[in-house]
Order: C-alpha cells, then structure tokens, then sequence
C-alpha cells in the first residue's frame, strides 16, 4: 500500500508491514495510526492501574493520623510515583492513544503524516515507564522529592552512587518529552497537511480542533521542562550548581522551568476531553453542538491564555507583590474560555432527547465534576486566598476533581463511545453504568473531604498528620478503597465484550462524523476513496448528507 | 415566554440567591480561628467567593438535572432533537458576563491583598503608588510601628527563633498580641515554607537568603506551625508551637529565657532516625536530620 503523499513533505516511501488480524499486531511495531492507538490505551491503563494501587497504599496509610503502616521513605516514593506515574504514563499516553485512534479518522486521512515516528513514539512510553519502575530496585529506591521535584530536595543524595531514583526520574521525564513532541509534531502536521477535500477548518469535529490546541501547547512549552530537567540531572550528578544555593544557584529557577510546562501542560491534558464532551453530548441529546465556531475558537484562547499563568504555582515562593497581581488576573482569565464551554454544552443538551448510555452518563458527571473544580480553581487564583491554601490538601482536591473528575471520567466516556469502532463489539450497558455508579460516588467520596481539611490547613505530602484531620480523611479514604473497586466492572467489561460482545454495526449511536461512515472496526486504510467532504459536523435534526461519496468509503 | 416560565425562572435564581448567601455565611465555619488581622481579610474573601461559587455550581448543577429528568428519552425513540446551532446574543452574555466577573474578582482579591501587606516594606512600595489604594481595613486599628522583629530558622528538620533584642533562641514562636511582627527567615539546605493555618498566611523560605514576612497576630493563645513546602523524609513532623500572649507575659517570658543556658532542643525528627524500632517496610537510606538547634526556651508541651 502507499502513503498518502503530503504535499511538501517528504514521507520515506515505506511499505507498510500489514499487520496480521488477530491480538499479535497489538504487540508488534505496527504503523497502522489505529493499532497505535490501542497500544497507546490499554499499556497507559495498566499504569493506570499501577498508580492507583499505590494510590490505595497512601490512603491505607493515611487512614490513621500516625505514620504506622510503612517506613516515611516509602510512603515518600509511593506519592512521587503515584503524581508521576498518573500524569506522564496515565494522562498523557491515553489521551494521546485516543488522538491517535480518533484524528485521522475524523479528518478523513488514511493514516498519520509520520506513521512511523508515530510508532516510535509509543514505544518510548513502556520503555520509560519500566525504566521508572526499575528505580524501585535501587539501595536510596525511588525518586521522593514529588512529581515536580524541586532542588534542593530533589538533588539531596543519601547515597554514594550517582544512579538514584532521582537521576532515573529525570531520564524517565526527559524520554517522556521527546516522545510527546515527536506526537505533538506528526498531529500537528497530520491536522493541517492532511484533511480530505472538502475538510475546511470550521468542518473539523471540535475535537480535532482541542487535539491541534493542545498539541501546539506541546510544542511550544515542552523544551523548557526538557530544559530544566537536563539542568537538574548535571545539579544531581555532574555537581553544576544552576539551582544549588551553596554555591550561587537559585532553586526558584527550577520553579520557573517546570511550571512553565507543567502549568499549560494542564491544558494539553483537559482540552481534548473539552472536545470529547463536544463530540459525546450533541450524539446523545440529538443536537447540534451550542455555538460550535466559538467552542472550537476557545480552545485556541485558551491555549493562548495558558502559557501566561504559570507562576500562580509559586505566589508563596520569593514571588514579589506585582507579580504576584499580574498573574492572578491572567489565570483567573482561563475563565472565560472554559466558562463559553461549560454553557455550550449545557446549551447543547437543553431541550434534546437525552440518552442515558454509559458515555452520556460518564459526561454528565464530569461536567458537573469539571464546574466545582474550575470554581475552587479561580479560588486558588486570588492570591490571598491561595496564601493559605496553597499546598494543603485543598490543591489536591482541586487538581484531581480536574483529572479525575474531569479527565479520567472523560476518558471512559471515550472509550465506552468508541468501543465499538475500536473493536466491532457492543460493549455491556449494565456493567457500563455500575462503572459509573462506583466511580461516581468513589470519586466524591474521595476527592471532596480534602477540601475541609486544606481549609482546616492540612497539608499535602505529609505522612503523618494531627488527629483532628481522621474523620474527613478516613471518609477520603473509604471513597479511594470504593474508587479501586470501580474498575473492576470496566475491565470485566472491556475483556470480556472484546473477546465475545454482540457484534457492532457500523454506527450504533446513530452518530454524525467521518469514522462512523466506515466499517467496525474500520479497515487498515480506513478509507478505500478519500471522502469528499460537504457539510458541518454536527448536522442532528437536519437531513444534509455529511459527504457526498458515502458509498464508497469502506473497503472490501 | 410566557408568564409561567418567567415566574418559574425567577423561583429558580431567588432560591440560588438565598442557598449562595446562606453558603457564604458558613464557609467561615470551614476555616480555623482567626488568630491574625489578616485572616479576617481573606475569611472575608473566602466567603465571598463561595457564595458566588454555590450560586455558579447549583445553578448548571439544577439546569443538568431539570434537562436529565424532564428530557430522557427511551433508547427505542430515534426521533431527534430541534436542530439549534448557537445563538449569537446569548453567547456575547455569557462571555460577558464572566468577563465582568472575574475582572471583580480579581480586583478584590487585589484590594485585599494591598490591606494585608505582609511582605513587608519592600512589597508596599510597589504597591501603595498603584490606584485604587484603600486602608487596611483591619490592621488600621492596631499599632503601625515599632514592629516586633523576630529571625526564624529552618533546617532539616527542627524551627528555631532567634530574639534579637533580647539574645534569646527559642524552639516555640513566642508572640505579643496585637503588634505587628516582621520575621526575617532563613533556611539551612532546602526550601521550607512558614504556615501557620489560624493566621492563614504562608511563605517561602530560601535556602541561603533572608525572607522578610509581615503580619499582626490578634487573638491569644498556642497556634501550630507548619512546614509547607515539601522538604525530605521528616517533613510531616517539622512542626512548632506559636504562643500568642499578652505584652506582660510576653516580656516575662522573654526575660527567663534569657537567664536559662543554651541546650539542644528536643527534636521529633532525630529521635525517628535513630530509633531502628519505628523501621518498617521500606526503610530507604535518608538524608540525616541536621543536629537539633541549641535553645534556651525549650518547646513546652
Ligand atoms: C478553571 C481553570 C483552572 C484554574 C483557574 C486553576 C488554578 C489553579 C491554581 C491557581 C493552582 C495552584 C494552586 C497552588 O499551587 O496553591 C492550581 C493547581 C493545580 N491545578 Fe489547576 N486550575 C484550573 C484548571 C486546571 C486543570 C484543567 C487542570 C488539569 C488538568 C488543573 C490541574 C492542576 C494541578 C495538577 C495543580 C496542582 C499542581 C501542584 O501543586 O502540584 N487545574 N490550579
Ligand atoms: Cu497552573
Ligand atoms: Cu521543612
């Protein structure tokens, strides 16, 4: 088979190594964008589930007020690789799997504009991924200075050997990088080199417009963690002293380097599920996407905004008062854009004829999840207010309303919607919707007591804390045991449906884009004749043909 | 419209109204004592901001569950809904709307944080010259100057303070009530961050260099400091005591202490290292707790 040429850019002409059809392609080095894709979700689930037990750990200890269950250095490496693990091999590797699966697709390509870049993406993830966990093996173990990992706690070495749990983080986090922007060059070259005729920028499904957001946010503010974490890997090993205050170097520098990603680095993570709500509220309600052109602009004003907020991270660091006001009135901004969101969808269900299908319900609840987090989020805004918050608990509810509320609930939305597509098999309803009854509840009963008690002024990271704090945390508790069950239908689900599921028509929800046009699941090139594209992409209610060569779409 | 749905719109937002007020009146309730004139300002705040927050959450809360339990449909009806593609006068409301919100907002929070001052004079020269200057609310009652200076010490893992007038070290923060307090603040080899919840303030201290912070305590009585920015394996016990008293007692204290010799304080982190017992599963190599600061005021109880 032959590529797509892309006009202008050179693609080595590689014949592509057409994957056998049964469960073996899923563990070769497949260029097709949609093996890809699943590789990318079901190796970011198993971290997914490896953060999470370690999760249940922290919370196991933190059931009762003394530091009783395991040694404080552990407990230390258990929430520094929990943040990493859930963020660089969770986060992001599902969602790019999702983009992968989805984007061409949507655009109508037939695969992505580097597929073999794009292969090798993926597979920096399990090998970085393993190379983290092989830290634990280490005489100092794991790194245990935190997900953000400031010097100079983070460059302390209680041992003789360069090679700490430390220096393997931050070869783990710099591989990391290079994977994400090889992905962020080859979506951003597939959505504006590669769409079928017909595809202009306001026919694009909203979508595609948060991925080509999001991944222009990589591009742009990725080299600046690189940059700060190959500093911190010479300060750790090499002695350099760019962030060491015994010998000149201010550690603030760090802060800047890493918020300076890791703050728009929010964004690249909840824009797309932004453009899964998109997709998955106008299916089940039966309607247009509310105000479609403004919710595809904003993501791009929003990724605007996000690289001018990063030091509301650090008001409580050596943070003068001008710049301490300047970045609050930027971040308290994001605002509006996510605000112009939040009504289109609720815009988009009013007055529809709403399904409750297990994507509908995950959606519904993120949304509402997504509301309280961005209103305690422009609470941590103000800066008096974040003054005393500021590293409590309260954080650590806000942020994980976000990205598990909102991010996590988003994805199983997802992969419930596509299942389908992705495999050609109807998942279970029943189990789909005690999934969503567990999380739902777990994810409250989890995240919402860590509210009272940062206001109380419990703070994050401690492994041992005040009696006063037990009853809020023995309830955050039960809801993180509640939330580990919760997964359990989802994968009988996910296992059992793929392997003897109802077979799925070609569009069960009766949707309206590109990848339910072909079969289920969609043939190796998706599409046997490029479609030729004549209308928007939310036409519920009217009776205008998508494309104009329907037929001729599927393969075989 | 017709009067019906008017009516019950109007039903709608009165009962928004009075459940974000109500709200706002107990998020005070959600917080520690007020021991600081500054924690008055940012309670007040604070209340602000979930009563608008509440208004916010319930009111696309209630309009979700209206539209999820009047609009449901059986999975059997392939009917589909009007086909409304947007429509331009709502949407410039609600971008208006919050625009004008979050510009209130932020200029608020703003005003607050001129009123409370606490990063010193350096802080309120920028500051003071800016527009909109109101002031300070709470703290106008209080004594402006002299302030009382009080040197803090953070190391891995113990707090010490250092009285300069007096020569005295102390391993609890002694404070007179209603006086301004300026701590300049240092740290040995890691950030450590100053916070005390019942003054609701917080900040930053950098290794090697000296942090000025400014504050007025108000209320009597032993609050607990906290370490807040992750600082190694001892963090969660590098806590302290801060004792606010009344000037007499106050300068009595200071007066004994400075009669007592100097002796290593008690500290929770270097009795956890060296006690093998408290080993459990783990038991990773760390970095050695710093010899505990020499105080002439031990920490009481
Ligand atoms: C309405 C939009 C949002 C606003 C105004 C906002 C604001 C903030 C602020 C000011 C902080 C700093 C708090 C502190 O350090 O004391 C914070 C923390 C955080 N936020 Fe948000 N946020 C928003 C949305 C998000 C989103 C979309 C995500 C993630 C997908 C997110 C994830 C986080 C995380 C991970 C932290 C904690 C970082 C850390 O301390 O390690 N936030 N947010
Ligand atoms: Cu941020
Ligand atoms: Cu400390």
């Amino acid at each position: 088979m032959t590529n797509v040429p892309v006009e202008g850019i050179a693609i080595p002409d590689i014949a592509h190594p057409e994957p056998q059809n049964n469960w073996r392609k899923y563990f070769s080095f497949s260029t097709d964008h949609k093996v890809i894709g699943i590789q990318y979700l079901v190796t970011s689930f198993v971290f997914f589930l490896i953060g999470g037990l370690l999760s249940m750990v922290i919370r196991a200890e933190l059931i009762t007020p003394q530091a009783d269950l395991i040694d404080r250095t552990l407990y230390n490496s258990m929430f520094t690789m929990h943040g990493t693990i859930m963020i660089f091999l969770w986060i992001f590797p599902s969602l790019v799997g999702l983009a992968n699966y989805l984007v061409p697709l949507m655009i109508g390509a037939r695969d992505m504009a580097f597929p073999r870049l794009n292969a090798a993406a993926f597979w920096m993830v399990p090998i970085f991924g393993i190379l983290l966990m092989t830290s634990y093996f280490l005489p100092a173990g794991t790194a245990q200075a935190g997900w953000w990992s400031y010097p100079p706690v983070s460059t302390q070495n209680p041992t003789d050997s360069i090679i700490t749990g430390e220096f393997v983080w931050i070869l783990a986090v710099a591989i990391s990088g290079v994977s994400s922007i090889m992905g962020a060059v080859n979506f951003v070259t597939t959505i504006v080199r590669m769409r079928a005729p017909g595809m202009t920028f306001f026919r694009m499904p909203a979508y595609v417009w948060t991925v080509f957001s999001a991944q222009i946010i990589q591009l742009a503010a990725l080299p600046a963690l690189t940059a700060g974490a190959i500093m911190l890997l010479f300060d750790a090993a090499a002695g350099t002293a760019f962030f060491n205050p015994d010998k000149g170097g201010n550690p603030v520098l760090f802060q800047h380097f890493f918020w300076f990603y890791s703050h728009p680095a929010v964004y690249v993570m909840v824009l797309p599920i932004f453009g899964v709500f998109s997709e998955i509220f106008p299916v089940y309600s039966r309607k247009p996407l509310f105000g479609y052109k403004v919710v595809a602009v904003s993501s791009l004003l929003i990724t605007t905004v996000s690289v001018l907020v990063w030091v509301h991270h650090m008001y409580a660091s050596n943070t003068p008062g001008w710049m301490r006001m300047l970045f609050m009135a930027t971040t308290m901004l994001v605002a509006v854009p996510t605000g112009i969101k939040v009504f289109a969808w609720v815009a988009t269900i009013w007055k529809g004829k709403l399904r409750l299908d297990t994507p509908m319900l995950f959606c519904l609840g993120a949304l509402i999840m997504f509301v309280f987090a961005g209103i305690t989020g422009v609470m941590l805004a103000s800066v008096p207010i974040d003054i005393h918050v500021n590293n409590t608990y309260f954080v650590v509810g806000h942020f994980h309303y976000i990205v598990y509320g909102t991010i996590t609930m988003g994805m199983f939305a997802a992969i419930y919607h596509w299942f389908p597509k992705m495999t050609g098999r109807m998942y279970y309803e029943g189990l789909g919707k005690l999934h969503f009854a567990l999380a739902f509840i777990g994810v409250n009963l989890n995240f919402f007591p860590m509210h009272p008690l940062g206001l109380q002024g419990m703070l994050r990271r401690v492994s041992s804390y005040e009696p006063e704090y037990a009853f809020w945390n023995v309830v955050a508790s039960i809801g993180a045991f509640l939330l580990g069950m919760s997964t359990i239908p989802f994968i009988l689900n996910m296992v059992g449906a793929w392997v003897q599921g109802k077979p799925a028509p070609d569009n069960p929800w009766r949707a309206i884009g590109l990848e339910w046009l072909v079969s289920s699941p969609p043939p190796v090139e998706n599409f046997e004749e490029l479609p030729i594209v004549v209308s928007g992409p939310y036409g519920y209610g009217k009776s205008d043909p998508l494309v104009e060569n329907a037929a001729a779409l599927k393969e075989g | 419209m017709n009067l019906k749905t008017i009516a019950g719109i109007g039903v709608y937002i009165a009962i928004l109204v009075a459940t974000s007020i109500w709200v706002g009146q107990q998020a005070y309730g959600w917080l520690p004592p007020q021991a600081s004139a500054e924690s008055m300002l940012i309670d007040d705040l604070f209340s602000l901001f979930s009563a608008i927050g509440a208004f916010i959450l319930l009111g696309i809360t209630g309009l979700v569950l209206y539209t999820v339990f009047t609009q449901s449909v059986s999975r059997f009806d392939t009917s589909d809904g009007p086909h409304m593609e947007g429509n331009v006068k709502l949407e410039i409301f609600w971008t208006a709307v919050p625009l004008l919100l979050v510009f209130f907002l932020a200029a608020y929070s703003y005003q607050t944080y001129q009123q409370m001052a606490v990063r010193g004079p350096m802080d309120l020269v920028h500051l003071h010259h800016m527009p909109g200057t109101t002031p300070t609310a709470y703290a106008a009652d209080l004594e402006p100057e002299p302030v009382e200076e009080v040197e803090v010490y953070a190391k891995q893992w113990a707090w010490s303070f250092r009285y300069p007038s007096a020569g005295v070290v102390s391993a609890d923060l002694h404070l007179p009530v209603n006086k301004r307090v300026r701590l300049r603040m240092t740290a040995d080899e890691v950030i450590h961050g100053f916070y005390v919840p019942a003054f609701r303030l917080k900040q930053d201290i950098m290794p090697k260099r000296t942090t000025e912070f400014e504050f007025t305590p108000v209320r009597e009585g032993t609050y607990r400091l906290n370490d807040s920015q992750f600082s190694g394996t001892y963090f969660a016990i590098m806590t302290a005591n801060v004792v606010v008293e009344s000037p007499d007692s106050y300068r009595q204290w200071l007066a004994s202490a400075a009669a007592q010799p100097a002796v290593p304080a008690e500290n929770p982190a270097y009795s956890e290292y060296t006690n093998k017992r408290l080993k459990r599963f783990g038991g990773w190599k760390t970095i050695a707790p710093a010899p505990p600061p020499l105080v002439n005021a031990l920490a009481e109880g």
